[in-house]
Order: C-alpha cells, then structure tokens, then sequence
C-alpha cells in the first residue's frame, strides 16, 4: 500500500505547529537573532501545546502523536525560527532516550519535567572538545563512588546547556574499552560540580545557547545510571537516529521559508522592465531548489514512517539528514542569490536563514558521518542497496 | 452550561475567487472554519469552563459544547479542529451549500435544539463567504428566544439564568439581557483576552487574544469524541428555497491607481475630481 495522506490528527498538528509559528515565533524570530536572547517564553508555550513530547507517552505528558506528526510540527516550528526548533529538537530527543532506555521511576521522575516545560529544556552532552565525530574517544569519565558516581571531564557545544534542567551525559565508566566503555548518566541541571562556559559566538542560530560544560567531581547517585553500565554508546547512536529525523525536518523548515521568500521577491522585484521571475533562468532555479526540498521531504517522512511503523531507519534518517541539510544549504544560498544586494542584508530574511541553515550539515553528525553510515550499512547489511 | 455552536467551512478569504461561466469555480479551493464560528467555538469555550482552576495542566471543563456544521462528509475536518479545541462532540449534518439558504439553515437548526435542548445557541454573526447574516436572528425568531446579535463581550448573570451580552453600537457599548434559553451571535472583539465572564474564571482571568490553539493532547483526545453525523431528511426537513441565486457576477476590474507628485496634487485631486473634500 502507498499512501501519501497525512491523518486527520497529522494535519491538526501540523496546522497548530504552523499557526503559532507564524504568530508566535516568526514575528520576532530576526530580532532573537540580532540579540541572542534565549526564547524561554516560547519552549514554555511549546511545552502547553505538547510540542515538547511529540513522540512521548500521554502518561509521562507527552502527546503520543508519532514520529510523523513529529517531523511535521518541527518543520513548522523551524520554518518561523530555526533557533527555537533547535531547543525543541533537543528537548524531544531527550525525552524519548529516557523514555526508551530509562527506568519505569526515571520516566517518570523526569519526562512529566521535560515535557510540560518545567525543566525548561533538555540537554544532550555527547561532544567534547576532543572528541566529536569519534564520540568513542570521549576522555570524560564517571567513577564509581559508594553512593554512585563521580563525573569529572569536559563537554563542548552543548545546546541550551546554560538553561536545561536536565542532562543527558556520556562518560567512560571503563576507560580502558573504546565504545563499550562509555555509560549514559541523567543529570539535574543544578548538580553541584556542573558548570557551564560562555556561550559561543555562532555564526547563527544565535536565539540557541551552545556552551562548553565541566564537571569537576559532580556526584550523581546510583539512580542516574541511564540503561545498563557500558550501554552509554548504543544508547547515543539510537537517541541519534531519531534526532536526524527532526534535523532533516528543521531543514527542511529553514529551505521551505527560504523558497517562500523567495518566491515572493522574485515576483515584486523589476529589472529590465520585468519581473525577475519572468526569466526563465530564474523559474529554472526556483525549479530546482523546490525539487530538491520535495525529495527531502519525502526522504525524512518515510524515515519518520519507518521509525512509527517499527522497523530500522537508521540508514533512511542519515540520508533524510544528509539530503535535507545539503538541499537547504543549496536553497538558501538560491535565495541570497535571486536577492541580489538586498539577500545580503538584514532586512530580509534570507541571510539569516543561511546562517541558520549552515550548521545543519554539522551538527548530529556532519554530512561527511552521515555518508558513513549509510555507505557502512550499505556495505555490510542484509538489506545492501535494496530498500 | 449547554451550548450549540454552529461551525461553517468557507473558502479561504485570502484565496482568489475564480469563476467558471456565471458561478464560482470551487475546485482548488482551500476550506477554512469561518472564522466568526470559530471565535464562537472559543467563546463557547470560555463560558464552559473554569480557567483559573486548572494549574499548570489548564483549565476545568464545566458544561457541553456540541459543534453542529452542515455540509459535506469533508466538513468533518473543521469539526474535528473544534473538537480538538475542546468542544465535547459535535454534529455533522449532510448538506450541499448549494441546496440551502438562510431560512432552511435557520429551520435546521432549530430542529436540532429541539432534539439537543441547548441553553444558549451560540453563533458567529455571518459567514465569510454568503455574509448574509441573517441565520442567528431568523432562529431565535422561529425558536421565540431572545436574541443578542454582534456579541462583543458576554457576562453570565450571578444565577446563571441569564447573560449580559455588550453590542458595540455607535454610540458606545449597549448591554442586552437576554434570559436563556437565548441565540448570540459574535463579532470579532468576542476574543479579547477579557471579552467573557462566566461566573466561574476569575474575574480578572486574562486568556491569551484569539481562538485558543489546539494542543496535541486536545487533537489526539479528538480522536475519541463523537462527530455524529444526521441528514436534513432525517431531522424531517423538507428542501425549499426562499432565496432563488439567478445570477453570479464578478465585481468590475478595479481601474489602475494614479501617482500624484505632490501633497497639493492630492488634495487638488480629492476635491475636483473625487469631490470628497
Ligand atoms: C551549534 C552547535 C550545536 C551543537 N549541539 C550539540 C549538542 O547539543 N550536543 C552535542 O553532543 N554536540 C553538539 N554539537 C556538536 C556537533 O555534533 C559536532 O560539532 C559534530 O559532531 C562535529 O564534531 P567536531 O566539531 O568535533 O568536528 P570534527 O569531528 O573535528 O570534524 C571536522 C571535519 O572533519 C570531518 N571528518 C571527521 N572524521 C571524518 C572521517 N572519518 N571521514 C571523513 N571526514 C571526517 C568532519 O565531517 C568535519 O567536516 C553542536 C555543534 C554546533 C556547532
């Protein structure tokens, strides 16, 4: 059977997702840009729409609507501001590892905290400044103590770390192993030993805090443990796979906004006693660049489909995250384009737009990683080149 | 409280209309709830429920909001958005717009408060598409409730037994008591964050401007209320026009602006040539 219909409850999300986007978000998206302010009033608004624990059991808060219905209101969410959707991505992302890997008691002490707003936002702490597309070469380490344990190591990059309530934190609990060795640990935000640096000065997605962490003898107790001991590794790349489908849709949202603009310009705009979408040179790229977004779309809905439905989609989700990102990038860069002079500027939304977008090719993998795991998948699994 | 709220899709207001011969082509249209139905369903909303009480979770319904469209098997969409808002049910009544007009609507509905025994017909003043703005009033006639048309605020009397319902009129604010059972019909400052008492919220509540947003627990909740659906035949209504259509015709293409090059140009303009000053 193929279907390309969305449910009832699908679209209601997306339209909901896209209506508060629109009046909420959008309005002052370029003005978060300009100041860097952390949207708090906007995740707590995302969390009384639900929009915090999309794909989350209605039991521990969430809205149980599916990873579809996910991928659909975080294009919409990021369509009006990549900086907000990035927090949510996040935010969601954590909610589900623990949701999946967690405990019946670590559910629920933490996800109803996730998920109504109340810790704010999630915070995924993989990278180091060492250690990045290797994630194996981690150098933090957490060492048994008689009441727990004891991080102690550094953390680099991590999304809304100045202001998550709880952490998601690798570390080796055997630091003689490689992958095997690495632990999973849930961490409150006010944990004494956990500090964090000053924000880095992004090129963009400046409405989204990335700060460097410590942990300088930050004692966790036994209860923190995140599925079992040497199990922190697994636990990452499944908790990855889920995230490149929201990646693939933030994409997907900042190309689609892109192309909106541009579409509009392209048609105001006069030159040679025309408009500049009279040139066919100019529909040709428009042409492109709306092609393009379309196969991603299709590429991160039926990875989304396949997560629903069950079944492995960890190579779909690297491809919808690969081809999204680098389609948008391409959008974007269109869009400056077809903008001319004023595309360079502030007063339109385009080069934030590419800004914002850059960093979708890097983070959750750079496209070079994902390119990794599909070709390894490719190589090795049953599956080979068939779908 | 019981209410009954009616619910009408119209094309998009923003689309362009297009025409096929001498009547609108409605292929390709984009149907929307109209949009003082639905400050109608937020209204209905507010007056059912305690916003004060709910914590951090929201608020606590208190009384029936039942949502009533009549219109294709498609009007389900709209009605189910309604019911993801937090209506209670709803009622879908097979129907061709083509085939109706104000009066059988009117008749429609009071067949239905027959049968559902509302206290209050809750509607938007006119839809977006006909603005016949007639339904309302023709209801409440056959019904021989009262009527407050235009609702800009409504305030429950202390026994509940009646509401205060303020019409923005020319000369300022006119305060209507209607008893219930009543027909209301809304305008669009009905939705200002303190347009509604209820006797309930707390006074000084204010809700956010605008129909509320359905949250995903509201549209997955949707899914499990009843969207009953009935036919015009069935609540014994028999087909007949009032209002015969003979003729659709585009408005005249609107005539390019002109440029003046100056303030004295302008008022020169207005007062020989349009001669409204
Ligand atoms: C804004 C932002 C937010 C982020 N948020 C988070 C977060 O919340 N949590 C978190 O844990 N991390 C986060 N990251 C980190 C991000 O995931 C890493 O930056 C990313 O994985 C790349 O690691 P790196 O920067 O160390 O680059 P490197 O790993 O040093 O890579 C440098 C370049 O070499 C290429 N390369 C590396 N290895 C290979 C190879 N084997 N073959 C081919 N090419 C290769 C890479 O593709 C890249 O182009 C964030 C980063 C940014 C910029």
């Amino acid at each position: 059977m193929m279907d390309f219909e969305l449910t009832d409850e699908q679209r209601l999300i997306r339209d909901t997702a896209h209506d508060f986007a629109e009046r909420e978000l959008r309005p002052r998206a370029a003005e978060r840009d300009r100041t860097g302010q952390f949207p708090v009033e906007e995740l707590r608004a995302l969390a009384k729409l639900g929009l915090l624990g999309v794909n989350v059991p209605e039991p521990l808060g969430g809205a149980a609507a599916g990873a579809i219905a996910y991928a659909l209101a975080m294009q919409e969410i990021a369509r009006a501001d990549a900086s907000v959707s990035v927090a949510m991505a996040v935010t969601n992302m954590v909610a589900e590892v623990i949701v999946r890997f967690g405990t019946e008691p670590q559910a629920r002490e933490h996800v109803p905290r996730l998920t109504s707003g109340e810790s704010l936002a999630g915070a995924f702490a993989l990278s180091e400044p060492q250690a990045g597309s290797d994630p194996a070469a981690m150098a933090t380490t957490a060492k048994r103590t008689p009441s727990g344990w004891r991080i102690d190591g550094a953390k680099q990059w991590i999304t809304s770390g100045d202001h998550a309530g709880l952490f998601v934190v690798w570390a080796k609990t055997d630091p003689a192993t490689g992958a095997r060795g690495i632990s999973a640990f849930l961490v409150k935000g006010n944990t004494s030993g956990l500090s964090c640096g000053r924000r880095e000065h992004k090129m963009g997605l400046n409405g989204s805090s990335t700060v460097p962490l410590r942990f300088d003898g930050c004692e966790v107790g036994e209860e923190a443990l995140l599925g079992g001991l040497g199990q922190g590794f697994k636990i990452a790349l499944a908790a990855l796979d889920g995230g490149r489908i929201g990646i693939a849709s933030q994409a997907l949202g900042v190309g689609r906004a892109a192309l909106e603009a541009t579409r509009t310009y392209v048609k105001e705009r006069h030159q040679f006693g025309r408009p500049l979408a009279a040139n066919q040179a100019v529909q040709f790229r428009l042409a492109d660049v709306a092609t393009e977004l379309e196969a991603a779309r299709l590429l991160t809905l039926r990875a989304a489909w396949r997560k629903e439905q069950g079944m492995p989609f960890t190579r779909e989700a690297s491809m919808a995250k690969l081809y999204a990102s680098e389609a948008t990038g391409r959008a974007c860069d269109a869009a400056v384009q077809l903008h001319g002079g004023y595309g360079y500027t502030r007063e339109y939304p385009v080069e934030r737009l590419l800004r914002d977008a850059r960093v979708q090719r890097i983070y959750e993998g750079t496209s070079e990683i994902q390119r990794l795991v599909i070709a390894r998948e490719l190589l090795s699994s049953e599956r080979g080149g068939g779908t | 409280m019981k209410i009954l709220v009616t619910l009408k899709r119209v094309p998009d207001p923003e689309q362009k209309v297009k025409f096929k011969g001498d009547a609108i082509d409605f292929t390709g249209v984009n149907w929307v709830p109209n949009q003082f139905d639905e400050y109608a369903v937020e209204a209905a909303l507010r007056l059912t429920e305690n916003a004060s009480a709910g914590g951090a979770g929201g608020a606590v319904r208190d009384g029936e909001v039942v949502v009533v469209s009549i219109g294709p098997k498609e009007v389900a969409q709209q009605l189910r958005a309604a019911l993801a808002m937090g209506a209670d049910r709803a009622i879908l009544i097979d129907g061709d717009d083509g085939a109706l007009d104000a009066e059988m609507v009117a008749r429609t509905l009071v067949k239905l408060v027959e049968q559902e025994k509302p206290d209050l017909l809750l509607m938007g003043k006119l839809a977006a598409d006909s603005e016949n703005n007639q339904v309302g009033q023709l209801a409440a006639g056959y019904l021989h409730w009262p009527q407050a048309t235009f609702a800009a605020t409504i305030q429950a009397a202390e026994d509940g037994k009646a509401l205060d319902v303020g019409r923005e009129v020319d000369s300022g604010v006119e305060i209507k008591r209607v008893t219930l059972p009543a027909v209301v019909t809304v305008d669009l400052r009905i939705i200002a964050p303190q347009a509604i008492k209820n006797g309930k919220t707390a006074p000084d509540h204010a809700y956010p401007e605008g129909p509320r947003y359905a949250s995903l627990k509201g549209i997955m909740a949707a899914k499990k209320k009843p969207i009953t659906e009935t036919a015009l035949a069935t609540l014994g209504i028999a087909p007949s026009l009032r209002v015969k259509t003979t003729a659709v015709t585009a408005p005249p293409a609107r005539k390019a602006g002109v440029k003046v090059a100056s303030v004295e140009e302008l008022v020169a303009k207005l007062h020989n040539e349009a001669k409204v000053l």
